[in-house]
């Protein structure tokens, strides 16, 4: 029993989170900036924090991480950090060369008190910015949101200083994927291509953090999307943001700043949400739906009719970041399983009614809750009252389901235990056969491995 | 790439060449750099973290604690509360009016829930900047709960990973002489600096077991804090990893007079080395017959086998980049007895003495690093046509993208890679990974990726 110290009855707890379901906003910043080509992602706090997230990134891709830091020293956590990104962006164009730097802050740089755009206007008017190269920043506070909200924050940041209003006006669609998988930024691009719509999805991890084996190190990888993108991104059509939480800012800062009609969906995971997402992109585009998508839809809704019988009135608890949860809820709704518990350590606006939508009053019991003492230990302390059929999230949901012995499905930031997530999407129609398929094979293993001998059978 | 060398020149010694030791080491990274390097509360957690009847809370943001929840594989035999991950989440209201009530708070209900035989307070770099009282709310919550309530002064900024592990010892040492001496024998130790990563404290126990020596308490693996308390009362300090615990040994010395030894627990070499190091330290005739004995019988269990590696293994070509400076000379070692060269070596904190060792132990041509980058390490790899590089999580992905087989001598090992034993499953490791059929596959060997598909 690894979590032997969990008891069943639920402690009031008002200052003390265990086991988090979420992490600091930097993180989600230095993801979304890799997703820009050729930038360098910098941390502008302690030596620390870049360490953490670098190892964390790297753990969760296998993928080589590269990101620069201030390394905060005791002098500058007194008298500023300015001396340390003057001499960073000079450091990293000198010797690393990227096209952007696109700096973070952290807990420590905020409350110091780090004004970010005069120290960039600094660096600009030293000379210190090579002709053609950029430094972008972001303020990303560790005590506010989580790092889906770092993620956010860095994605809109790309509209900030990019974005160009006067721009050529194009039928382009702009796609702010939020914080999804390289495969399912891949996915998304594969949909919109077969649908014949010219689009601009950013940020772009795909061909980053899915590197093939080429035998080089690529400190830039061939992905991301590139500077002169997101300008032209400023006369697109339209912008479909998927993911309230990770991408609804950047869809309204295209909206404020280009005047860019913006939609913000659920993400796409799932049939329903898949449904939503093509209809927009089709509407907006004025085309029609290829057959090869509507067969892939089709396969999706075979598998689930197929297999509905063994998904029925399953219990699920779930936790990881708002998005994912909201569309998972209606995926699972959809298969008649029952979301019973769902957690996020996110603090997120509307996060029950979002959920309770995607419910659509099946599990009126449904236990749910965002933000603070919204950890692991509470969900696992509501496991323990009344147990589950399915668990769903990161890998730190492994301790539960070995401990209350519940087959588990990894879904979501990180996972430290399994390949598959950075190839395999989740999104779009082919998505939800891969989810569905993940949630038959652990349920049905379970039931192989536990049933008595008479009733083991060959057939399900 | 030249840029590079021409800043980094004097961190960068190639053995042979004019340009002479001491390396440039010891200094603050240059901001800007992609440094390998952690941080001072990296340090400070990664040594305390295996004492598993203690509660662990990081006092700041969720980040810090969200890093650290069980990323060290730090076994315990019997409670698992260090693998909890225990923050008070600090959000923006603390940060404006003073982390102090929620960090009482946090505390009270952490420990009146799991009763800790003590708790360690991680200050983080923000806690550092508004100026929480920590020690006084550890003090309070002390004298008010009847456990020890340590702060850990742990601020990200306040230097590097080794500042960390200074005020991790300082925090310990509240600790040690606070517990009854009366059952110790004159015959007995501490061992300092292993962690028990895979297990590995097991197995050094079992060793001293069989020498016939008393372990009073392991600091930290598998630690508990009613050992720590007595720890002032062992014979003698034996200090592994000696960048995080010769200043705690050292201490002890000057407090309670207990003398230290520092040893190394990887590679045949050393392994037998340390435990006669510990006999001899004794006098005592008998325990240097068992200790020559028991070596005898590991050497015979574990020889056959390496011999079959080394076979396999002789003449490629290895590179190190850890932490701590102290491991990579028992790497060195151990490659060696493998039948394997070292062609660069490096290390993130290693000191003057440090690298003049290095050097000392390694072949002409080898490259000496201190706190290196990805960039400099994957173009040290390729020049030197590397085999298999020994690092830690940051450093695999890059050995893999190049085509060089990896081995985790850090927090991610597989397998006890400590004693004779850790020595078999060393090279099993080295061996599995070096010679894995997937690299004759790989552009490295075949030239283009292009010639692979034709």
């Amino acid at each position: 029993m690894l979590l032997r110290h969990t008891t069943d009855e639920v402690l009031e707890r008002s200052a003390l989170t265990v086991n988090p379901a979420k992490t600091c906003q930097p993180v989600g910043a230095m993801y979304a900036a890799l997703g820009l080509h050729n930038c360098l992602p910098h941390s502008h706090g302690s030596q620390g924090c870049c360490s953490y997230h670098r190892s964390a990134l790297t753990r969760h891709y296998k993928e080589p991480v590269m990101a620069a830091t201030s390394s905060f020293t005791e002098g500058a956590s007194v008298f500023g950090g300015q001396a340390n990104l003057l001499q960073a962006i000079q450091t990293i164009f000198t010797v690393y060369n990227p096209d952007v730097i696109a700096v973070h802050t952290t807990c420590l740089s905020e409350t110091i008190g780090d004004d970010l755009v005069q120290i960039i206007a600094k660096a600009v008017g030293e000379g210190k910015v090579p002709e053609g190269k950029h430094v972008i920043h972001c303020n990303t506070p560790s005590y506010v949101g989580s790092h889906v909200t770092g993620f956010s924050n860095m994605a809109k940041a790309f509209v900030t200083y990019f974005a160009d209003p006067n721009a050529e006006k194009t039928k382009t669609v702009n796609i702010i994927p939020g914080w999804v998988e390289p495969s399912d930024m891949r996915e998304l691009k594969a949909l919109a291509h077969s649908m014949g719509i010219e689009i601009l999805l950013y940020p772009d991890t795909s061909d980053v953090l899915d590197l093939p084996q080429t035998g080089k190190h690529e400190f830039y990888p061939k992905g991301g999307i590139t500077v002169d993108q997101i300008r032209a991104s400023g006369g697109s059509q339209a912008t479909i943001g998927l993911g309230p939480s990770a991408s609804g800012a950047t869809v309204e800062a295209l909206q404020t700043k280009c005047a860019i009609p913006g939609t913000t969906l659920e993400l796409p995971i799932g049939l329903q949400a898949t449904d939503r997402f093509i209809n927009t992109l089709r509407t907006i585009a004025g085309v029609a739906v290829p057959d090869s998508i509507t067969d892939e839809r089709g396969r999706l809704l075979d598998m689930i009719s197929d297999m509905h019988q063994y998904v029925h009135g399953k219990r699920v608890a779930l936790f990881g970041d708002p998005d994912q949860l909201v569309s998972l809820t209606e995926f699972l709704t959809l298969l008649d399983m029952k979301p019973v518990y769902i957690v996020t350590g996110t603090p997120t606006l509307n996060f029950e009614t979002r959920i309770k939508a995607a419910l659509a009053d099946t599990v009126p019991e449904a236990k749910i809750k965002a933000g603070q003492q919204a950890d692991m230990y509470l969900m696992h302390q509501w496991i323990k009252q009344e147990t589950v059929d399915l668990l769903i999230g990161n890998t730190y949901g492994k301790y539960i389901a070995r401990d209350e012995n519940i087959p588990f499905v990894r879904h979501g930031f990180p996972i430290l235990d399994r390949v598959g997530h950075s190839y395999f999407p989740t999104v779009g129609y082919k998505g939800g056969l891969r989810l569905l398929e993940k949630i038959l094979g652990v349920l049905m293993d379970r039931q192989d491995r536990e049933a008595p001998e008479e009733s083991f059978e060959l057939t399900m | 790439m030249a840029d590079i060398l021409r800043e980094r020149e004097r961190q960068v010694y190639r053995k042979g060449q004019a340009n002479a030791l001491p390396l440039d080491c010891e200094k603050q990274s240059a901001a800007g750099s992609v440094s390998q390097r952690a941080c001072v509360f990296c340090g400070s957690r990664v040594v305390l973290y295996p004492i598993a009847d203690a509660v662990h809370i990081v006092h700041g943001p969720i980040g810090c604690a969200s890093y650290t929840w069980d990323i060290r594989g730090a076994l315990s035999s019997g409670p698992e509360l260090h693998r909890l991950s225990f923050s008070t989440d600090m959000q923006e209201l603390d940060v404006v009016h003073g982390g102090e009530k929620k960090l009482y708070a946090a505390l009270c209900e952490l420990i009146d829930a799991h009763h800790p035989k003590a708790a360690f307070v991680y200050a983080t770099c923000i806690v550092g900047v508004i100026g929480d009282d920590v020690a006084a709310v550890c003090k309070r919550v002390s004298l008010e709960k009847g456990i020890p309530v340590l702060p850990v002064h742990s601020e990200g900024f306040k230097g590097t990973k080794k500042d960390g592990y200074r005020a991790a010892c300082d925090a310990l040492l509240q600790i040690v002489g606070t517990g009854p001496t009366e059952e110790v024998s004159p015959l007995s130790i501490n061992i300092l600096g292993d962690f028990n990563l895979a297990g590995e404290t097991w197995m050094i126990r079992d060793y001293y077991a069989r020498m016939g020596v008393q372990v009073v308490s392991c600091i930290t693996g598998d630690g508990r804090i009613d050992e720590i308390r007595r720890a002032h009362g062992a014979a003698l300090n034996v200090v592994q990893c000696s960048g995080s615990m010769t200043y705690l040994a050292k201490t002890m010395q000057e407090t309670y007079g207990i003398p230290f030894i520092r040893v190394s627990y990887f590679g045949i070499e050393d392994m037998s080395k340390s435990l006669y190091d510990v006999a001899r330290h004794f006098k005592d005739k008998e325990m240097l017959k068992r200790t020559q004995s028991m070596v005898r019988t590991e050497l015979e269990r574990v020889m056959p086998q390496l011999t079959e590696y080394r076979k396999a293994l002789t003449g490629k070509r290895a590179a190190i980049y850890v932490g701590g400076a102290f491991k990579a000379f028992s790497l060195v070692s151990a490659l060696r007895h493998l039948g394997m060269t070292t062609v660069m070596v490096g290390s993130q904190t290693g000191n003057k003495e440090d690298y003049e060792q290095l050097r000392e132990i390694c072949d002409e041509g080898t490259i000496i690093v201190d706190d290196s980058n990805p960039l400099e390490l994957s173009s040290f790899l390729e020049e030197k046509d590397v085999d298999v590089f020994i690092g830690g999580v940051k450093e695999r992905p890059i050995a893999y993208k190049l085509g060089i087989g990896f081995c985790d001598h850090n927090h991610e090992r597989k397998e006890a890679l400590a004693g004779f034993e850790g020595m078999l499953n060393f090279a099993r490791e080295v061996y599995g990974s070096v010679m894995s059929p997937v690299w004759q596959l790989t552009p490295r060997k075949r030239g283009s990726s292009l010639e692979v598909v034709k």
